[in-house]
């Protein structure tokens, strides 16, 4: 199947420039990449921007309202677990007013590919701070600069005890494409951080690390089973330092280094995961929190029972069990007299 | 000496340790088993574990059961059987002035009276009980002990066994024989054997207690019904009914039956019971909010289920957002609003009709969806099938009212098989739309979508909860487009009034007064139109089930009536609705704003007034 075949027929009406095009792009090429057929597929968004996804793409799709993809999606996934589900959704819709849904969906483990959109911003209410706004940002509801603290959607993923994690920006599109292409192959929910660029509202949020020349040094592509090796020279690489205090912490090291680390995105235990996925997320305005690279690619991937899955296997080793298969017998079970 | 009765109101009460429950469930089958027909209503305390003895622990059980047109659990009841101080002070007011009354004298001294707030230890002139009550005192506590002295059992669980000496006595008060007791009593406990052999030493000795001793009062007869047709019966409660009309819905629709729902009181016994029917395939999502509950549904309908969501009042308020999408998506969806009092969490346990107006109106934009009420437990089942019906085949949310009342009572059920039961149709979508299929496409006479679920192939499509182009199915801002929108959706709704049946009238057809109500009222008012009749008060009932649309005769039916009296358990919601959808009728309100049931008598004073 080719990216072609999976592009409805609406006309794409994301602002010119905006990061939500590439990332429509790269799914349109994941999905002919996965082969699931257009009819098996369904993709479930919320409000915003990125919940705009469903119209241009020729699978089953629900725009729906506010917050709820998750919810919707979940419906869908454990009514019919043959179906391959996506959510589409952004960093207001999944994490402010979509906030429960979305642990809760990651709690049970439904078999969701999720793509969130991180701009940190409101784009279709037009520029207001969100949950991944860093603290001090400027907006058209924070004209002083906001004084929340904002989430970081990996902690929020590991505290939920997710199994899957990725990380994306929408100018890197093999990266894309692979990121999503492996949350399909993970059975669970799998989030896929897309870093996006709001050209109108929020223009250049990510340029400390998307701009071309920095990219290299400023971001490490994390591979299962490859070591944590990054910069324009590839001559840099992660490993732990235990000199500091009672927790190892992560340091750049020359790529030589014999300490350098080899990702193992299985581990069961996420405190390495949740290490990675914090190198340099900024909490506050204008501030680099650290010199490391910002991980990008697939940075947990575990495997566990799916709640679609357990749901059905459950009603499926029932009626197994069960004497009763339909209305009328489960009628004859009752305490019953004739008068 | 023994006194025929056409129907009498007995009422258990105890601790909430006591037992009643079963007790009154037990005598209520007995009973139905011996052909009377019966309605029966819980009273149990909001507390989960209320201290012994204290009023707030006091947990009661009404049935009425009678020869012929038993339609409520009774006003007050004739029989009293109170395991302890408290549960006859906080029965005072439920009970008939010359009624018979139980009592455990073990329980009627110091201790238990001082619990109950008791100021002196003569409870009963304190209470000011008539001398026209009787008393029956019995040493319940002393028998029970007495009747397992050998049985090896801890006194504690001897303690528990003392309510089947109750129902023992009150079985040969009513000349019910216990072997049917016993029979119920052998499932119950199939895998407890100790306690089933206890439970039946009791019964039985609290049987032939009350014989031996002849003890003074009158025993009853009551006679069979000779009103109910011919059949098997089982009594179920309004919940349970609920949830086996929407398994029986989706086994005929041949749908997947899927059930999103959060805990709520008094709603959640319909996810307990669909939780456990995993053997006729029911789908159950205990969501993490009562929006998570409505939305898991509305995926589950996109993706071809029979799809419900259950819940009470507040959470119904919760779901008004999800519910306008299933509107705007014009989705199947069942969503069962079990009321109680409101507003906010107001009184989780307790009864009322107070969410009809949230149920027709309570969503933004013009959204109308299908409102419907059941009227008795049993009918439940008959409502919860016909809102699944509805939804299916009309592609919209139907909203179906039930309350307290309604959830936990119980009525006889005369058991259906499923080829009886009406067909369901659910919508599907011409062939010929294969390649071509958007979700705005209708069928051009009743204005319902035609319906792929997600899967199907060659009928991929997008729905929104925007509003879309009437032709093509893409989101739409055109005025004339969503002006035609708004009227599709409106007329696809109405046009439900030909798929319902008409309006019946109850009663005496050529009297004056016309007594109407909707949902759970439907057994007070009934038995207060009998009593008006037989008083030779002439009075009909019109009453409800089908709330929006209404029935197409409904102008014509109530216009015939130069008094009508609508009669709700709120301060006038269904007045107010029908204000709207009349013309020139004149609407007399009598509410009741207690979060209790109607009193019939208050109903047949007020008419007569």
């Amino acid at each position: 199947m080719q990216a072609q075949d999976f592009k409805s027929d609406q006309y794409v009406r994301f602002c010119p420039g905006c990061g939500d095009h590439a990332i429509c792009a790269a799914l349109q090429k994941a999905m002919a990449e996965i082969g699931v057929p257009t009819h098996q597929t369904v993709v479930i968004s919320g409000i915003g921007c990125s919940s705009r996804m469903p119209h241009y793409l020729a699978t089953y799709g629900f725009n729906t309202i506010h917050g709820r993809g998750a919810a919707i999606a979940t419906g869908v996934k454990t009514a019919n677990p043959d179906l391959t589900v996506w959510q589409m959704t952004g960093d207001g819709d999944c994490l402010a007013i979509g906030g429960n849904h979305f642990i809760h969906s990651i709690r049970r483990n439904v078999d969701l590919n999720i793509c969130l959109f991180n701009n940190r911003i409101y784009g279709l209410t037009k520029g207001q701070y969100s949950p991944t706004s860093p603290k001090g940002f400027v907006s058209k509801s924070s004209p002083f600069g906001t004084v929340e603290r904002p989430f970081i959607p990996a902690e929020l993923v590991f505290g939920a005890r997710g199994t899957f994690f990725a990380r994306t920006l929408d100018v890197d599109m093999p990266t894309t494409v692979r990121c999503m292409v492996q949350a399909h192959q993970h059975k669970g929910a799998s989030v896929v951080e897309c870093l996006v660029n709001c050209v109108i509202f929020n223009n250049g949020t990510h340029s400390w690390i998307a701009d071309r020349e920095t990219r290299a040094e400023r971001t490490i592509l994390l591979e299962h089973g490859k070591p944590m090796i990054f910069g324009i020279n590839k001559d840099k690489g992660l490993a732990l330092d235990y000199s500091q205090g009672l927790m190892p912490r992560l340091i750049v090291v020359p790529a030589s280094d014999q300490r350098v680390l080899v990702h193992d995105a299985t581990l069961a235990d996420p405190a390495l995961h949740r290490m990675l996925a914090l190198m340099g997320q900024p909490t506050e305005a204008g501030v680099q929190p650290d010199d490391l690279p910002v991980a990008l690619g697939v940075i947990r991937n575990v495997e566990e029972e799916t709640y679609d899955e357990a749901v059905n296997r459950q009603i499926r080793e029932v009626q197994n069990k069960s004497r009763i298969h339909s209305f009328d017998e489960l009628v004859g079970t009752l305490e019953q007299w004739e008068i | 000496m023994t006194t025929p009765l056409q129907s009498v109101v007995v009422r258990f009460s105890g601790d909430s340790g006591d037992g009643m429950q079963l007790t009154g469930t037990l005598f209520s089958n007995l009973s139905a088993i011996l052909g009377n027909e019966i309605s029966t209503f819980p009273d149990f305390p909001a507390e989960i574990r209320a201290p012994q003895g204290t009023l707030g622990g006091v947990s009661g059980f009404q049935v009425q059961l009678g020869s012929s047109h038993v339609f409520t659990p009774g006003d007050k009841a004739d029989v009293l059987v109170a395991m302890n101080p408290a549960a006859l002070k906080v029965n005072i007011g439920n009970i008939r002035p010359d009624s018979v009354i139980i009592i455990d004298t073990d329980s009627f001294t110091g201790k238990d009276l001082e619990k109950a707030l008791y100021q002196t230890d003569n409870p009963f002139t304190e209470l000011g009980l008539p001398e026209s009550q009787q008393i029956v005192p019995v040493a319940l506590t002393t028998l029970t002990k007495e009747s397992l002295r050998d049985s090896g059992m801890d006194n504690k669980a001897v303690l528990r066994s003392k309510n089947m000496f109750a129902l023992g006595l009150v079985c040969w008060l009513f000349n019910r024989p216990i072997d049917k007791a016993v029979h119920f009593l052998e499932s119950k406990f199939k895998k407890k054997p100790d306690l089933l052999t206890a439970n039946i030493r009791c019964l039985t000795d609290g049987f032939n207690y009350g014989q031996n001793l002849a003890l003074n009062i009158n025993t009853y007869t009551i006679d069979k019904s000779d009103d109910l047709p011919h059949g098997v019966y089982t009594s179920i409660a309004g919940n349970k009914a609920t949830a086996w009309g929407l398994i029986a819905a989706a086994e005929k629709a041949g749908k997947r039956l899927f059930l999103g729902s959060y805990p709520i009181t008094p709603a959640t016994d319909i996810m307990h019971e669909l939780a456990a029917r995993k053997d006729v395939g029911a789908v159950v999502v205990q969501a993490e909010d009562e929006i998570a509950g409505v939305c898991t549904a509305i995926g589950a309908s996109f993706a071809g289920c029979l799809a419900a969501t259950s819940t009470s009042g507040p959470g119904l308020s919760l779901k008004s957002e999800a519910i306008g999408l299933a509107v705007m998506a014009e989705l199947p969806l069942v969503v069962i609003d079990v009321q109680r009092g409101g507003p906010s969490t107001g009184l989780p346990t307790k009864t009322e009709q107070t969410d009809l107006l949230q149920a027709v109106y309570g969503r933004n934009g013009e959204c109308p969806a299908v409102v419907i009420a059941a009227s008795t437990p049993s009918n439940c089942f008959r409502y919860a099938y016909e809102a699944s019906r509805l939804a299916l085949e009309n592609m919209t949310p139907v909203i179906l009212l039930s309350d307290t009342y309604l959830a936990n009572g119980t009525s006889l059920w005369k058991l259906p098989k499923l080829a009886e039961l009406p067909e369901i149709h659910p919508q599907g979508v011409p062939e010929e739309l294969h390649g071509q299929f958007n979700p705005a496409l209708r069928d051009p006479d009743t204005l319902i979508r035609y319906f792929a679920p997600a899967g199907k192939e060659g009928f991929e499509h997008r729905n929104i909860g925007l509003e879309r182009d009437q032709l093509k199915g893409s989101i739409s801002t055109n005025p004339d487009n969503h002006a035609a929108m708004i009227r599709n959706r409106a007329q696809k709704v109405a046009q439900v009034a030909n798929r319902i049946p008409l309006l019946e009238v109850y009663g005496n057809k050529d009297a004056d007064t016309l007594l109407v109500g909707f949902g759970s009222t439907e057994g007070h008012l009934k038995a207060a139109v009998d009593i008006l009749n037989s008083e030779g008060k002439p009075a009909a009932l019109a009453h409800f089930n089908y709330i929006n649309p209404l029935p197409r005769n409904t102008q014509q039916v109530l216009s015939a009536y130069r008094r009508i009296v609508v009669c709700e358990l709120n301060t006038g919601q269904f007045a107010a609705y029908l204000r709207t959808k009349t013309e020139g009728l004149r609407f007399e309100q009598f509410n009741s704003l207690g979060a209790q049931p109607f009193q019939v008598n208050d109903i047949v004073e007020y008419v007569k007034s």
